[in-house]
């Protein structure tokens, strides 16, 4: 007999998903529990893999566009963004004003149903179930701007390398300056439900904290990184696509909590509001596309270009042979890289703060597994 | 002494029910009654895609240039074609859609230079069979029959 047994041992291992409505997708999370206190987390993912990456070595570079959509699928906009420029930048080419101007506000407005989605989600995971609904009510109206502007709601494949292909339709101007009028009273509206909430702070204050040193170990981009006071923003940084015309702040906070990604996020909404507003006002006259070749030849070489999606660093990575196909194309997704924080962020805390920390990560599975 | 009052009278959780009070008004309840009452998609809408006819003569536009074919990024697209003998121009004979691997990003649309392949507004596509999923050129040309429900 041995000395010990599993019976003896306090330690409790528990699967959390794939199928578990708070994990936003097939995530497996494995939790080793005493108790209620949590020892470890291991993270299974992989239920969504499809293989991306590989499927781009088979597709012309613009072949390969619309697939791009399906990684986050709910900032499909960004990641189109992001492969655009960076085959752009193999072929050296810049994309015109206008369709800069116009790339600008769609993410944007992508940024803001992304987050909007986060928001009503998470709160559904913590137990408010209201905002959720507010939530949806106000991510159709961005919906259906991108519908009417390029025929997609959630996988729009709105940007063609090069610039656009579709023209801005009659009255867009006025119905995102319609949208941005209706959405800042909106934002107060969840913040009334939820900011000053007593059931909130308490659910959210001092759970999940990640520090700046920590955030930088695990290389934690995006509102994650910001809410521990770091002011990394990649529009700031490195500027794209016309971004240094305007005039915008990146909210910071400092504990790195919960709580403080929340309002990080809140802010970036207005903020967001804030830059569409601008970039709305004066959509600059000329061509939508610029002289790229029919058939996309990339001299060889590499690019990377990474762009800040709602969750974070994205980066397109590619390799050209010189041929029609790209050698290899590599993602960096922001949500595959903050969740590597997660085992840091919930030792030691209970089983409910997982369900916390998961939401205010904002992964999306289909980013995380490719 | 303000910050304990407020707590005592629950004035956090008042102010979010305030708000879900304020959102009940039945001005802001809507509903679509889907069958009997149709959602409007917008113009650009991709969905079911059709085989244009010129209007005037009812022939099909396609000449069969395999553009959209080569275009596709699932290869779903089949073409053939057929040299007719007298006027020496290629004709449609056959055009193959599987609307079950199709993802509606469009470039098969972007990619035709007639017009004739165009993604139109229809975005009822439920089969009963798989097969039923795989769009002939006749499928093609008359579009998707849904059912239409009176209300």
């Amino acid at each position: 007999m041995p000395d010990t047994t599993f019976l003896d041992s306090t330690e409790l291992v528990l699967n959390m998903g794939p199928q578990h409505p708070s994990t936003h997708g097939v995530l497996r999370v494995i939790l080793k529990l005493d108790g209620e206190k949590i020892l470890g987390t291991d993270c299974v993912i992989g239920y969504l893999h499809r293989g991306v990456e590989k499927i781009a070595e088979a597709r012309t570079y613009a072949q390969f566009n619309p697939y791009v959509d399906r990684l986050d699928y709910v900032a499909a906009v960004s990641n189109g963004l992001g492969y655009c420029l960076a085959v752009e930048k193999l072929l050296n080419v810049e994309a015109s004003p206008r369709a800069q101007a116009v790339r600008v506000i769609l993410t944007e407005l992508n940024r803001i149903a992304s987050h909007v989605l986060w928001l009503g989600t998470h709160a559904l995971d913590i137990g408010a179930i209201t905002p959720v609904f507010y939530c949806f009510r106000e991510r159709e109206e961005i919906l259906k701007i991108f519908e009417q502007y390029c025929g997609a709601r959630l996988t729009t494949h709105a940007f063609r390398i090069g610039g656009l292909q579709y023209e801005i339709y009659d009255g867009f101007e006025q119905e995102v300056k319609a949208f941005c009028d209706m959405f800042l009273p909106k934002v107060d509206e969840y913040e009334e439900l939820l900011t000053n909430n007593r059931i909130w702070m308490s659910r959210l204050k001092n759970v999940g904290i990640l520090n700046a040193e920590d955030c930088k170990r695990y290389g934690v981009t995006g509102p994650v990184l910001r809410a521990a006071g770091v002011h990394w923003d990649l529009r700031k940084a490195q500027p794209y696509s016309g971004y240094e015309k305007y005039d915008f702040e990146i909210p910071t906070r400092d504990n790195g909590d919960t709580y403080d990604r929340y309002s990080v996020r809140m802010q970036e909404m207005r903020q967001a509001v804030r830059i569409i507003r601008q970039a709305v006002e004066g959509i600059p006259e000329g061509p939508i596309m610029a002289k790229v070749p029919k058939v996309i030849k990339p001299p060889v070489g590499e690019a990377y270009v990474s762009i800040e999606a709602p969750k974070g660093e994205l980066g397109y990575y590619i390799v050209s042979d010189g041929s029609t196909q790209p050698y290899r194309v590599r993602v960096r997704p922001p949500s595959f890289v903050n969740l590597q924080a997660l085992d840091r962020m919930v030792r030691g805390a209970l089983i409910a703060d997982v369900v916390a920390v998961i939401g205010t990560l904002d992964i999306v599975l289909g980013e995380v597994d490719r | 002494m303000r910050r304990l009052l407020k707590k005592i009278f629950l004035v956090d959780l008042a102010q979010g029910l305030w708000v879900t009070f304020r959102n009940q008004n039945p001005k802001y309840i809507y509903t679509e009654q889907y069958p009997a009452e149709r959602p409007k998609v917008a113009e650009r809408y991709r969905g079911a895609p059709r085989l244009n006819l010129n209007p005037e003569t009812g022939e099909t536009l396609c000449m069969a240039c395999n553009m959209c074919a080569l275009a596709c990024p699932e290869s779903l697209i089949v073409v053939s074609s057929q040299r007719n003998e007298k006027t020496k121009k290629k004709e449609l004979v056959t055009f193959t859609f599987d609307t079950s691997r199709c993802m509606f990003c469009g470039l098969c649309e972007d990619s035709c230079p007639t017009d004739a392949l165009e993604l139109s507004q229809d975005f009822e596509l439920a089969s009963y069979t798989r097969e039923g999923q795989i769009w002939d050129r006749k499928m093609l040309e008359e579009g998707p029959k849904p059912t239409r429900y009176k209300c």
